[in-house]
C-alpha cells in the first residue's frame, strides 16, 4: 500500500480582489511522481509557493500536512528544513561562481567557521555523479548550457536532503535531448525513494513520467488520475485543464503559397564572443508569401543566432551572404533597417527581449513602429489608444484595458502583445522564434489561429519550434538545422518526427 | 510650481477607474496611483508643515521668491537628471560641469567682453559638448555611466581649476545677473488687492493667462480622449482638480506680484518644465528613454537606436548643466573654483523623491521638480526656524530614504498580488 507524504487540504489564497486558490486538494504519495497539470493562471505556482513557505502559514487557509505532521511554514528554509524542495523555472543560480559553490551555497561545507573546499568539491563530484552531469565541480555556472545549469539546482537539492521534490516546469529551456536525460533521472530518484512534483505544460512528458496527475483550473481542483488504472490520454488532461474538449490542437489551414518574397544565401555567422566559431555556416533559406515554413533544430543548433542575425544583425560578427528581398538584394545593417524592410522578429524570450514590462500594452505594442503614430516627431496618444484597442479586440489579449501593465499579463496574453506589436510594424516576413514557449494550451490555439491567418493576409511566416509536433501541425514547410547548417527541407506531406530528428541530429562531424 | 498638480492629474487621468477585470486588477491600480500622487501630497504636507512651524513665513511673499531663486539651478540639473536616470544610468559630473561652465561664461563674458547672448550661446555649445564626450563613452564605448561621470567630476573640476586657478572671475553683465537673480517690470503698473495692499498687474496677468491655459489645455485632452472612447474621471473630479490646481497657481502669483513681480528664473523653469513634459510624454524621442531604460534588449529589438538616445539625453545634461553655471555663476556674480559641489547629488536625490525608479524606466520631470521641491522647501522652512546644518542633512537623508523605501514597498505590494 502507498502511503500519504503530502496532504494540502482545502487550500484557499486570496490576493487582493482575487482569489487564486479555492478549496485545493492535493494528496501525493510516497515515491511517487505526481504531476500537476493546469493553463497560466490557474494556480499552479500559488499552490506551490503555499506548500514551500513563499506564502508563510497565515497568509491563506487550509492545512498542509507532510509526513503526517500540520505543517505551518514562516518561510523557504522551513519547508526546505523538512525536506522540501523547489526548484523553480528561472533557476537561481550564481554564474560567476563554480558548480560546487552553487550546490553549497547558503549551506557550506566548513569546519570551524572556514569552508573545507576539499569536502565541498569531493561531496559536489558525488553530487553531480548522482545526476550523471559530467562536469568538474569547480567549473563557473556561466559555462555550462541551461540543461545543465537544471542538473546543478538538482544536485543541490539532494545535497539538502530532499524528500519532495518540486519542479516547475524543468524541461520548458531542454531541447529533446537533455529533456530525456532529466525525465530518466526523475525516474532513478524516484526509484530512490524521493518523491516528486512536477509542474508541466508538456503532456506528452507528463504521460510519460507521471504516475498520478492533479489538473487545476481556475484555482480549483478539477480531478487527480492514476495513470496506472485511470484511462487517461492527453487529450483528457486538456479537456480538464480547459474545462472544453479540444478535437484539434491545431486548426485546420489551406495555405495558398504565392511567390518567392525572402531569400537568404550563403549565410555564415561567426560568434561575438567565442573567437572563430562557426554559429551558421552557408545557410540557404528561401520563403513565399502566404506559406508558413518551419525551422527545426535541437538547443545549440544556430536557429536564433540565424534568425537574429538576419534581423539587423542583431547577433553575431563576421556575417556574410546574401539576403534577397522580391527579388532585389537588400543589406540590413541595423533593426531599424529590418524593420523598415518589412521583416519582424518576435524573441524566443519574451520577458528578457520582448517586453518593456513595466509599461502598459498600448505602449508595448507601438514600440517598433512608433513613427506610424506620430506627426513630425510628436505621437499622437489617441490614435495609439485606439490601434492597441484594435489588437486588444482582434488578437484577444485578455486584459482589462490596454492600459494595463504587460508584465502582470499571463503568457499568452504577453506573447499575444508581442505579436500584435510586430504585426503593427506590417511586415512582409515575420520570424516566429519560440512562439508558444510557456503558453497553455489553449492560448496556443489561438497563437496557431493568428499565425494562419498573417499568412493568409499574405505574409511569410517562419516558425522556429523546438516542439516538433507544433511543427508538424501547422507548418507547410520544415527546414532541419544542425550545428549550423541546413541539412533538410521537408515538405509538410513527407515529414515526421523521425525523419526530421534524423536530419536535426546528421551532419555533426 | 505651478505645473505640479496639474501634471498630477495628468497621472490620474492615465489611470481610469476601471471595473474590475477578471485578472482583479483593481488594487493594483490603486497601488499605482497612489505611487504617482503620493509625492505630491508629500509635498502639501511639507509645506503645511513647514507653514505651521514658521508661522506662516515660509508662505510670505519675499520667501517664495527666495525658495525658486535659490533652487532653480538645482532644478534644472533635475529635469536633466531625471531623463538620465530613465534610461536606466547616472550622472556623478553634474557640479563640476556647472563650476566648469560657469568659469567658461566668466572667462568669454569678463575677460573677453563677448556680448552676453553669444557668450551664453559658446558655453551652452561646451557644455553640449561635453555631455557628448561623456555620452560618447556611455553609449558607443560602453563603459557604465557611473564611472564616466565619476571620472568626469574629477576631469571637469581639474578643468575649472585650470580656468579660474584659484580665485574668482567676476562681476557678470547685468543682463545674466537679472536672470539669475531679477525680476520682470512692472510693465503695465500696479494694481490694489485691498487688504493684500498693491501688486504687479503684469504678473496676475500671466497667472491669469497660465490659468486659462491650463483649464483649455487639460479640457481639450479630456474631450478627445473621450471622443476616442477612453475611460476619463468623473466631470466633478476633474473640475475640483483644475480649481486646486488654478488656486495653487495664482495663490503663487498674487504672492510674487506682491513681493518683486516673476524672477526671471521662475519664467525660464516654467518653460522648461513645460518642454520637456511634453518631450518626456508625447514626443517619439521621450518614449524611445522609457524604453531604452524599461527593457534595453526589448528596445533594441525594436528598432530603437539605443546608444544614439543614450548619447543625446547625456548631451542634453551637459547643456542643461552649462545653463545651470550659468545661472549659478550669475546669482553669485562671479565664477567660482568650488562652485555646484554636490549639486548632482541634489539632482539625483530630486529625481528619486519624485518617483523614479532606481531599475530605470520610470520617472517624470514634474516628479522631478517636485522633489527638488520638497528638499528646497525642507532647506529654507529649517532655516527660518534656526535649524542646525546637520539638523537638515538628517531630516534630507531621511527623506530620501524614506522616499525611495515607499517607492520600492509599493512596488512589493503591487507585484506580489500575482
Amino acid at each position: 500500500m502507498s502511503d500519504t507524504i503530502l496532504r494540502m487540504q482545502d487550500i484557499t489564497k486570496t490576493f487582493p480582489g482575487v482569489k487564486a486558490l479555492q478549496d485545493v486538494n492535493l494528496t501525493v504519495r510516497r515515491g511517487e511522481i505526481h504531476a500537476i497539470c493546469g493553463e497560466n493562471g490557474a494556480g499552479k505556482s500559488t499552490l506551490m509557493k503555499v506548500l514551500s513557505g513563499v506564502y508563510p502559514h497565515g497568509s491563506y487557509e487550509g492545512e498542509i500536512t507532510f509526513e503526517g505532521e500540520e505543517c505551518r511554514f514562516s518561510g523557504i528554509r522551513d519547508s526546505e528544513h523538512r525536506g522540501i524542495v523547489i526548484i523553480h523555472q528561472e533557476l537561481a543560480l550564481a554564474p560567476q561562481l563554480s558548480i560546487a559553490e552553487n550546490i553549497f551555497l547558503g549551506n557550506e561545507q566548513a569546519t570551524r567557521g572556514l569552508i573545507d573546499w576539499n569536502r565541498t568539491n569531493h561531496a559536489a563530484g558525488q553530487l553531480l555523479q548522482r545526476v550523471g552531469l559530467r562536469e568538474s565541480p569547480v567549473t563557473p555556472i556561466l559555462e555550462l548550457g541551461v540543461g545543465k545549469q537544471q542538473l546543478v539546482e538538482i544536485a543541490k537539492a539532494l545535497s539538502k536532503e530532499v524528500r519532495l521534490l518540486i519542479l516547475d516546469e524543468p524541461t520548458a529551456a531542454l531541447n529533446d535531448e537533455d529533456s530525456a536525460h532529466l525525465l530518466g533521472l526523475l525516474r532513478g530518484l524516484r526509484d530512490e525513494g524521493i518523491t516528486c512534483v512536477i509542474i508541466s505544460h508538456k503532456l506528452n512528458e507528463v504521460m510519460a513520467i507521471a504516475d498520478r496527475v492533479t489538473i487545476l483550473r481556475d484555482g480549483r481542483t478539477i480531478s487527480t488520475l492514476d495513470l496506472a488504472t485511470d484511462e487517461v490520454t492527453e487529450d483528457k488532461i486538456i479537456s480538464g485543464m480547459v474545462g472544453r474538449d479540444l478535437d484539434h490542437r491545431y486548426p485546420p489551414h489551406e495555405s495558398h503559397v504565392g511567390e518567392e518574397v525572402l531569400r537568404i544565401e550563403d549565410w555564415t555567422v561567426h560568434s561575438p564572443t567565442q573567437h572563430g566559431r562557426v554559429v551558421v555556416s552557408k545557410a540557404n533559406l528561401t520563403l513565399r508569401r502566404g506559406e508558413i515554413v518551419g525551422l527545426a533544430g535541437l538547443m545549440g543548433a544556430g536557429r536564433t543566432e540565424l534568425a537574429m542575425s538576419v534581423f539587423g544583425r542583431s547577433y553575431g560578427t563576421g556575417i556574410s551572404g546574401r539576403i534577397i528581398k522580391d527579388g532585389k538584394e537588400i543589406h540590413l545593417r541595423s533593426v531599424r533597417d529590418a524593420i523598415n524592410h518589412g521583416i519582424a522578429y518576435a524573441t524566443e524570450d519574451r520577458k528578457r527581449y520582448g517586453l518593456n514590462l513595466i509599461e502598459d500594452i498600448k505602449r508595448n505594442i507601438s514600440a517598433a513602429a512608433l513613427g506610424k503614430l506620430a506627426k513630425r516627431g510628436w505621437v499622437d496618444e489617441n490614435e495609439e489608444f485606439k490601434t492597441a484597442g484594435g489588437f486588444r479586440k482582434s488578437m484577444n489579449i485578455k486584459a482589462p484595458s490596454v492600459l494595463s501593465i504587460t508584465g502582470k499579463l499571463s503568457g499568452g496574453n504577453q506573447q499575444k502583445v508581442v505579436l500584435s506589436k510586430w504585426i503593427f510594424t506590417n511586415p512582409d516576413v515575420l520570424i516566429l522564434d519560440e512562439p508558444t514557449r510557456g503558453i497553455d494550451v489553449g492560448a496556443k490555439y489561438e497563437i496557431y489561429t493568428i499565425i494562419n491567418r498573417l499568412a493568409d493576409e499574405g505574409k511569410a511566416v517562419l516558425v522556429i519550434s523546438s516542439e516538433l509536433p507544433e511543427l508538424l501541425g501547422i507548418c507547410d514547410r520544415i527546414y532541419t538545422l544542425s550545428a549550423g547548417r541546413i541539412t533538410g527541407e521537408v515538405p509538410r506531406a513527407e515529414a515526421t518526427q523521425e525523419n526530421l530528428m534524423t536530419l536535426m541530429t546528421k551532419g555533426t562531424e | 510650481m505651478s505645473v505640479a498638480p496639474t501634471n498630477a492629474d495628468y497621472a490620474v487621468a492615465e489611470t481610469p477607474a476601471a471595473p474590475a477585470g477578471p485578472t482583479g486588477d483593481s488594487p493594483r491600480r490603486y497601488n499605482l496611483n497612489l505611487r504617482q500622487s503620493g509625492i505630491y501630497i508629500a509635498f502639501a504636507l511639507i509645506v503645511v508643515l513647514f507653514t505651521v512651524l514658521t508661522g506662516g513665513d515660509l508662505l510670505a511673499p519675499q520667501n517664495i521668491s527666495n525658495i525658486i531663486v535659490q533652487n532653480s539651478y538645482i532644478l534644472i540639473l533635475a529635469i536633466g537628471m531625471i531623463l538620465i536616470i530613465i534610461a536606466g544610468h547616472i550622472d556623478l559630473s553634474a557640479g563640476s560641469v556647472v563650476a566648469v561652465c560657469g568659469a567658461v561664461a566668466a572667462v568669454l563674458m569678463v575677460n573677453y567682453d563677448l556680448p552676453w547672448p553669444l557668450a551664453l550661446l559658446i558655453t551652452l555649445v561646451v557644455g553640449g559638448l561635453i555631455g557628448a564626450w561623456q555620452g560618447y563613452w556611455i553609449a558607443y564605448f560602453g563603459i557604465p555611466a557611473f564611472i564616466v561621470t565619476l571620472a568626469g567630476m574629477l576631469l571637469f573640476r581639474a578643468l575649472t581649476l585650470t580656468i579660474l586657478g584659484n580665485r574668482g572671475i567676476g562681476p557678470f553683465p547685468d543682463e545674466v545677473r537679472t536672470l539669475s537673480n531679477g525680476f520682470t517690470e512692472g510693465y503695465l503698473g500696479n494694481v490694489g488687492l485691498g487688504a493684500l495692499g498693491g501688486a504687479d498687474l503684469f504678473s496676475l496677468l500671466i497667472g491669469v493667462i497660465a490659468v486659462a491655459g491650463i483649464v483649455y489645455t487639460q479640457w481639450r485632452t479630456r474631450t478627445a480622449r473621450q471622443q476616442y472612447g477612453q475611460v476619463v474621471d468623473p466631470l466633478p473630479l476633474f473640475i475640483g482638480r483644475i480649481a486646486i490646481a488654478s488656486l495653487l497657481v495664482i495663490a503663487v502669483i498674487v504672492q510674487l506680484a506682491r513681493f518683486k513681480n516673476l524672477p526671471w528664473v521662475l519664467v525660464l523653469l516654467a518653460f522648461l518644465v513645460l518642454a520637456y513634459s511634453l518631450v518626456t510624454n508625447r514626443a517619439v524621442f521621450g518614449r524611445q528613454i522609457y524604453a531604452v531604460g524599461g527593457n534595453l534588449q526589448a528596445a533594441t529589438l525594436s528598432g530603437v537606436k539605443v546608444k544614439s538616445v543614450i548619447f543625446w539625453i547625456f548631451v542634453n545634461m551637459g547643456v542643461l548643466a552649462a545653463l545651470a553655471g550659468v545661472i549659478f555663476a550669475g546669482r553669485l556674480n562671479q565664477a567660482n573654483p568650488t562652485a555646484g559641489a554636490s549639486f548632482e547629488l541634489d539632482a539625483i536625490a530630486a529625481a528619486f523623491i519624485g518617483g523614479a525608479a532606481v531599475q530605470g524606466g520610470v520617472g517624470k520631470v514634474v516628479g522631478a521638480i517636485t522633489g527638488g521641491l520638497i528638499m528646497g522647501v525642507i532647506n529654507n522652512g529649517m532655516s527660518l526656524i534656526g535649524a542646525q546644518s546637520e539638523t537638515v542633512m538628517l531630516v534630507k537623508g531621511a527623506v530620501l530614504l524614506a522616499a525611495v523605501a515607499f517607492d520600492v514597498w509599493s512596488k512589493r505590494r503591487a507585484g506580489a498580488s500575482r
